[in-house]
């Protein structure tokens, strides 16, 4: 076994802070929107496509949203890392399956 | 009941059928029969991995019962389900590649496999593993009775003969084919709910004449409906944001997911499962709940929340479609049902059998013995659906909430905090399933909030403290 800590683990620990961060604003997007706009009486509610706004812009636009930012995250922010390393080759990066 | 329905339903059951048997022809045998019957030899690529994800996750209550309370509660129940869309990459993210490699290094086939490793205790392993036979247990013989009554009311079939078409397809290939069987099957039954939410939710807003029409309709017929609040004003912020916890970032805890989160070919397969995961899941947790909410426009008056969705589908869409829809939630039982009967089986063969009864045991025994329990399990569980006892339906309440509480902290702590030991998961464990226990039958959503919120708290408490004390910390940096 080598010494110090697997160099793999390091991007790991970063891409799960990465994750709970997204879902913290995940959950602010949500809850703003909805308890925002949503708190206001009905007769002041405005409508998007037919859509209550507080719905539209908690459910419909914060998934595509979301999706998107999910998208972003793992296109240029996560790494590719190996899973099975040579123990000899460990410095080697890229997709080995 | 007409042919039309049932035939889009018999071509379903049978294809996934034929799936499974087909893919039990890739199990190797040999050293890496446990790996690739239980594990699928880590192979998984994104695809598949995210809609076994979903599937698994996805139970009948997304399908039947969240619909149903949706139609009841309206917009606001919409809301509370979209607290679903972080299981999409919250699980895989934090998991993570560590995880995976963690996995490989280990040579973990089980979630128990993990922690034992991990906390080196034989205490860890026997508690993990009765909770998991126990609470697992009683949730199959819960989603079967589910899947029996589903066939029973689209088809006007018995009960019992439902029951015997429903489990005796899903045995046959799970038992034959092991964990490849069942995600290549949760891969189609995923599509077949991605498929069915776009022809229901099409179907009603059509029917409803517009999104427009249906929202005034319903504003006129009680605002409350179209509120973040719920028709009777009893959605809290408090309460429709703790489930966040139950539905969102608790999966973590629950093994038949958790367990996937080790089954995945390499980064890339993670990457992208994590993209396509948040989008279905999304879809279909919108797309099915919104439904419910239009379906109260369309079909007024329905007073059993479980029979929105079958009597809306009949009602908006002609007889074939409406039995692709009603696929659905077949396929949403039968994913969730063949991973826990995988799982149930592996913690009986390879955590207590192999790890404690005979480690030496002889590949070719440990194949027999890994169909022939696989087979006795889901015969017990069909023996039991048929009349389920109370002690059955009474640890299926538990089942969901005390797993997250159980295992969240052992899992996730075990993984990226070192001083984390054996006392501290055993403590965890215990407080996690005893204090959902007690919540849930004395103080219910105890201070407004979900009854798991408080449980889990309380496990992580117990984790950390547990772990101050004198213990076994992991010597090696495999962790």
């Amino acid at each position: 076994m080598k010494k110090g800590t697997d160099w793999r683990y390091r991007v790991s620990n970063r891409e799960a802070i990465m994750g709970t961060v997204l879902a913290i604003l995940n959950f602010i997007w949500w809850y703003a929107f909805a308890y925002g706009l949503g708190g206001r009486p009905i007769k002041e509610y405005t409508y998007i496509l037919g859509f209550p706004s507080w719905f539209f812009y908690s459910c419909i636009v914060g998934f595509v949203v979301f999706t998107i930012l999910v998208w972003i995250m793992v296109k240029f922010f996560f790494k590719e890392v190996p899973f099975e390393l040579d123990e000899t080759n460990e410095n080697e990066e890229g997709d080995v399956g | 009941m007409n042919w039309d329905v049932i035939l889009p339903l018999v071509i379903f059951l049978i294809s996934v059928f034929f799936v499974g048997i087909y893919t039990s022809r890739h199990i190797r045998s040999g050293s890496s029969f446990l790996q690739d019957y239980f594990l699928a030899g880590r192979e998984l690529g994104g695809f598949v991995l995210a809609m076994t994800m979903v599937a698994t996750y996805g139970s009948a209550s997304s399908f039947i019962g969240g619909p149903g309370a949706a139609y009841q509660l309206g917009l606001g129940w919409v809301l509370l389900a979209m607290a679903q869309l972080v299981t999409g990459y919250f699980t895989l993210a934090v998991l993570g590649k560590k995880f995976a490699i963690v996995a490989r290094k280990i040579n973990a086939v089980t979630l128990i496999d993990f922690l034992k490793a991990r906390y080196e205790s034989k205490w860890v392993v026997i508690l993990s593993a009765i909770s998991i036979v126990v609470f697992l247990f009683s949730a199959m013989a819960a989603q079967w009775v589910g899947g029996g009554r589903l066939i029973e009311s689209f088809t006007g079939v018995s009960y019992t003969t439902a029951l015997f078409i429903f489990s005796g397809s899903v045995l046959v290939y799970v038992i034959a084919g092991g964990f490849r069987a069942v995600v290549i099957t949760d891969a189609i039954q995923g599509v077949v709910m991605v498929i069915g939410t776009i022809i229901i939710l099409a179907g009603t807003i059509i029917a409803g004449g517009g999104i427009e029409n249906i929202m005034s309709e319903l504003r006129a017929e009680n605002p409350n409906l179209i509120t973040p609040y719920g028709s009777d004003q009893s959605l809290t912020p408090l309460y429709v944001s703790s489930f966040w916890i139950l539905v969102g970032v608790g999966v973590v805890g629950l093994p038949q997911i958790s367990v996937r989160a080790m089954s995945y070919r390499n980064a890339k397969a993670m990457h992208r499962a994590m993209i396509i995961g948040t989008f279905v899941v999304g879809f279909i947790m919108l797309g099915m709940h919104l439904a419910g909410v239009f379906g109260r426009v369309v079909l007024p008056g329905i007073e059993v929340p479980d029979k929105v969705m079958p009597l809306l589908a009949l009602e908006v869409l002609p007889g074939w479609l409406a039995g692709i829809v009603l696929a659905a939630p077949l396929a949403a039982v039968m994913s969730t049902v063949d991973s826990v009967l995988l799982l149930v089986s592996s913690a009986i063969i390879k955590d207590v059998y192999i790890n404690y009864i005979k480690p030496d045991a002889e590949e070719q025994f440990v194949k027999k013995l890994s169909f022939g329990i696989t087979a006795v399990v889901g015969l017990s569980v069909f023996a039991m659906a048929i009349n389920p006892p109370d002690l059955l339906i009474w640890l299926n309440l538990f089942a969901f909430g005390g797993l997250e509480a159980a295992f969240i902290w052992p899992i996730v702590l075990g993984l990226y905090w070192k001083r984390g030991n054996a006392n501290g998961a055993i403590a965890s464990l215990i407080v996690g399933v005893g204090s959902y226990m007690f919540l849930h039958l004395n103080y219910p959503n105890l201070w407004g909030m979900h009854t798991v919120v408080l449980p889990i708290v309380l496990s992580l408490v117990a984790y950390i403290v547990g772990s101050f004390t004198k213990g076994v910390r992991p010597h090696t940096n495999t962790f």
